[in-house]
């Protein structure tokens, strides 16, 4: 198959090689984390044995929330959405404020291994317990298959490997050092991918920012070089928003409440709170917290810069481009037209886009000379209501990926790239099995089945259940659902409604009771889920026509989370102020939760006093 | 084990409910944990207004009004949605993790 590489190949060592190389040796470091951290009780097994320093699980959970999306694609949204890519930029670092000051250091306090361990002591019901294993579950495997997805999209796009072959190799490395070393050996390969993703992200992000502005830290030279007003004029040269305008595609509600949605639903999905259980205090969640947020802000406060500069050059070279020839090759199966491009340049010369003929060949940038003129031109034209280019079609992954070639960098850049992505799909992935793993071998089978289980069989449950997690995630990687997208928004959606409400309101709120956080949960769920099925049933079920638009508001599926969660909120406060209240156990429960002395490490064994039946 | 409250368990420990203000016992003398609670919310909520402000206020509600000044070369408003509203998220959790520090320590609850 055609892959980026065809017409690359230098003197010299090429990216290819360099990228086997690189690779190679990074899943050579994570093996052997993965086997020098191989533990033998529950403890190592799902919280990393609890000792994990600050920095170091700050670093991890950078990792761990960082996917491909993050790594790959979000860059590249940001650069055609201008403004209103802050949805992202903000939705997706605001939650840490919220996990920091409401959740983490307490369910710290709180000590146990789970998110359900937490929903079902303190709403004291076997039944909550359940549901929210099985939304964990839910959450967790659709998240997944995106990464494991992600993780055979790098392999193709980068080595000759098919997309089957390349999600295979994913899952045994992602199996050996999950299975072997639980969320110790997670956790420790999670630190090592940090380094790997953050390195290969900067790269090229500083070197085109050098390279456009003379100014090569991107935060800086994004503001303060002239960068914005030259890309504000040519957007407005080619009829297209200004880009540092806001709510030009999508309103200021609608807006408002994506990134709500977003910052909240981070705060409640499951493999990111499970992150703060592996520390060693409460003071030590509440720093991991920040030196998390340190090291995501720093990829994140650069994504926006690489938009810019990567947006600006692209219309830059390519608005105006003469074609010097077109030929033929096939790309997926279809025959695509190359257009070998030259553009003149300030100076006057002639300077020939290698780059553009080179990315042809991938299909991520598509040309049209629709007007035949031999010029390629980039002014607006509205397709489907957004604003596009006129004589080319583009996807948003070229952003990142093709940054390194467009500022000239060696192809042992290229090559860093395709490692990092990996790094964020693989530590993303990881975390998400682990949660998996957890959700049905602590929460359901042990509690459930085997209360009484040794160590032993408590480890080996739960290794069994991470390679079924694989197993699945590996088949939808190799066969995503083509709603993968409003699958993950989905999942943050649910995240927001459900979880975040149940476990804020338990900690802050003695009242809240087992009844009112049940009826929260489903209210938040059904309202949000149904919101977005029936306007995604298009994608997700093939209905001629969606279900319904966005009736409520005109809130996009995206944001409806974040009235999926006022929702909850109410109802939770309604119900719980109508039954009993909570019995005294679990109000000192909550008590004992807010104050940092005594926190232990975690029982490791259940006794009657956990199995408390309950009549739901 | 009266002076700690158990963790996790179904079950009132010694020192537990009895108290009429809620405090437990700590190590060498009442602990005033309702005061505790107070100003860790305090702080709570006054740091979220700030994180409220920032993102919300600067980045999407005043952004176009904001937009008129400049930072540098970037619009006001765009800047504090791109990159200010983020270098504030992480000072807002530093100060969060020192002063709760400095709280614990005050009301003597810290491990």
């Amino acid at each position: 198959m055609i892959n980026l590489w065809n017409g690359m190949l230098a003197e010299g060592v090429s990216a290819e090689t360099y990228t086997y190389v690189f690779v190679t040796i990074t899943f050579m470091i994570y093996l052997y984390i993965g086997w020098q951290s191989r533990v033998r009780e529950s403890q190592g097994f799902y919280v990393a044995g609890q000792g994990v320093p600050a920095i170091a699980n700050g670093a991890a959970t950078a990792a761990d929330w960082m996917s491909a999306a993050s790594f790959i694609s979000m860059a590249g949204l940001i650069s055609f959405m201008g403004s209103n890519g802050s949805v992202y930029l903000m939705g997706w670092t605001g939650g840490y404020v919220l996990l920091a000051l409401l959740l983490a250091p307490y369910l710290r306090k709180f000590g146990k291994y789970t998110v359900p361990d937490f929903v079902g002591a303190r709403y004291y019901s076997e039944t909550a317990r359940v549901v929210a294993a099985i939304c964990a579950i839910f959450v967790s495997i659709t998240y997944v298959a995106g990464q494991m997805n992600g993780v055979g999209i790098v392999f193709s796009r980068f080595l000759n490997l098919d997309l089957t072959g390349g999600v295979i190799v994913g899952m045994v490395i992602v199996g050996f050092f999950a299975v072997l070393g639980g969320m110790k050996g997670i956790t420790w390969t999670q630190v090592v991918q940090y380094f790997v993703l953050i390195v290969a992200f900067l790269i090229p992000a500083v070197a085109i920012a050098g390279m456009l502005t003379g100014n090569g830290i991107p935060q800086f030279s994004m503001t303060f070089s002239d960068m914005p007003e030259k890309l504000n004029q040519i957007h407005a040269d080619l009829g297209f928003s200004e880009y540092t305008s806001p709510f030009t595609d999508k309103g200021m509600l609608d807006i408002f409440c994506i990134t709500f949605a977003l910052m909240v639903g981070t705060a409640g999905l499951p493999h990111v709170i499970v992150r703060f259980y592996t520390v060693s205090n409460v003071r030590a969640a509440r720093f991991s917290a920040a030196w998390a947020l340190v090291f995501i802000a720093i990829l994140y406060t650069s994504a926006p810069a690489l938009a810019m500069f990567a947006r600006y050059n692209l219309l830059d070279s390519l608005n105006g481009a003469k074609i010097l020839e077109i030929s033929e090759a096939e790309i997926k199966g279809e025959q695509k037209k190359i257009y070998k491009l030259e553009k003149e340049n300030a100076e006057g010369e002639k300077v020939p886009l290698a780059w553009a003929t080179n990315w042809q060949k991938t299909g991520l940038i598509q040309f049209d000379d629709t007007d035949k003129d031999g010029v390629i031109s980039l002014v607006m034209v509205k397709k489907k209501g957004k604003e596009e280019f006129a004589e080319a079609t583009i996807n948003r992954d070229i952003i990142v990926l093709s940054t390194p070639e467009v500022a000239g960098l060696a192809p042992w850049v290229i090559a860093l790239v395709a490692t990092g992505g990996l790094a964020a799909a693989l530590s993303t992935a990881a975390g998400l099995l682990l949660v998996i793993s957890s959700s049905i071998a602590h929460d359901l089978y042990i509690h459930f089945v085997d209360p009484d289980a040794p160590e032993a069989k408590r480890v080996a449950v739960g290794r069994v259940m991470i390679i079924v997690g694989i197993l699945i995630a590996g088949y939808f990687g190799m066969n995503p659902p083509g709603f993968v997208g409003q699958v993950v928004a989905f999942a943050f959606g649910l995240a927001a409604s459900s979880f975040f409400p149940v476990i804020l309101l338990g900690i802050f709120w003695k009242r809240t009771t087992r009844q009112g956080a049940v009826a929260g949960m489903i209210a938040g769920l059904l309202f949000t889920g149904i919101y977005i099925v029936g306007n995604r049933s298009v994608k997700i079920f093939g209905t001629e026509e969606a279900l319904f638009g966005p009736w409520c508001f005109g809130i996009s599926p995206e944001g409806i989370g974040a009235v999926g969660c006022l929702l909850n909120f109410v109802v939770l406060v309604l119900v719980s102020k109508m039954t009993p209240a909570p019995p005294d156990d679990v109000q000192e429960l909550v008590e004992s939760v807010r104050v940092p002395a005594g926190s232990h490490e975690p029982e490791a064994h259940f006794d009657e006093s956990d199995a408390v039946a309950d009549d739901v | 084990m009266s002076e700690h409250q158990d963790v996790g368990r179904g079950q009132a420990s010694g020192g537990g409910g009895g108290d009429g203000g809620g405090g437990s016992k700590g190590r060498g003398g009442k602990v005033d944990v309702k005061g505790y609670w107070r100003a860790n919310v305090r702080l709570i909520l006054v740091l979220l207004s700030i994180w409220a402000v920032v993102s919300f206020g600067c980045g999407i509600l005043f952004i176009e009004q904001l937009n008129e000044f400049k930072i540098g070369n970037l619009p006001l408003g765009f800047w504090f949605a791109n990159q200010g509203s983020i270098y504030t998220f992480v000072v807002l959790i530093f100060v969060y993790a020192w002063r709760m520090d400095r709280l614990d320590k005050k009301f003597g609850v810290e491990e």
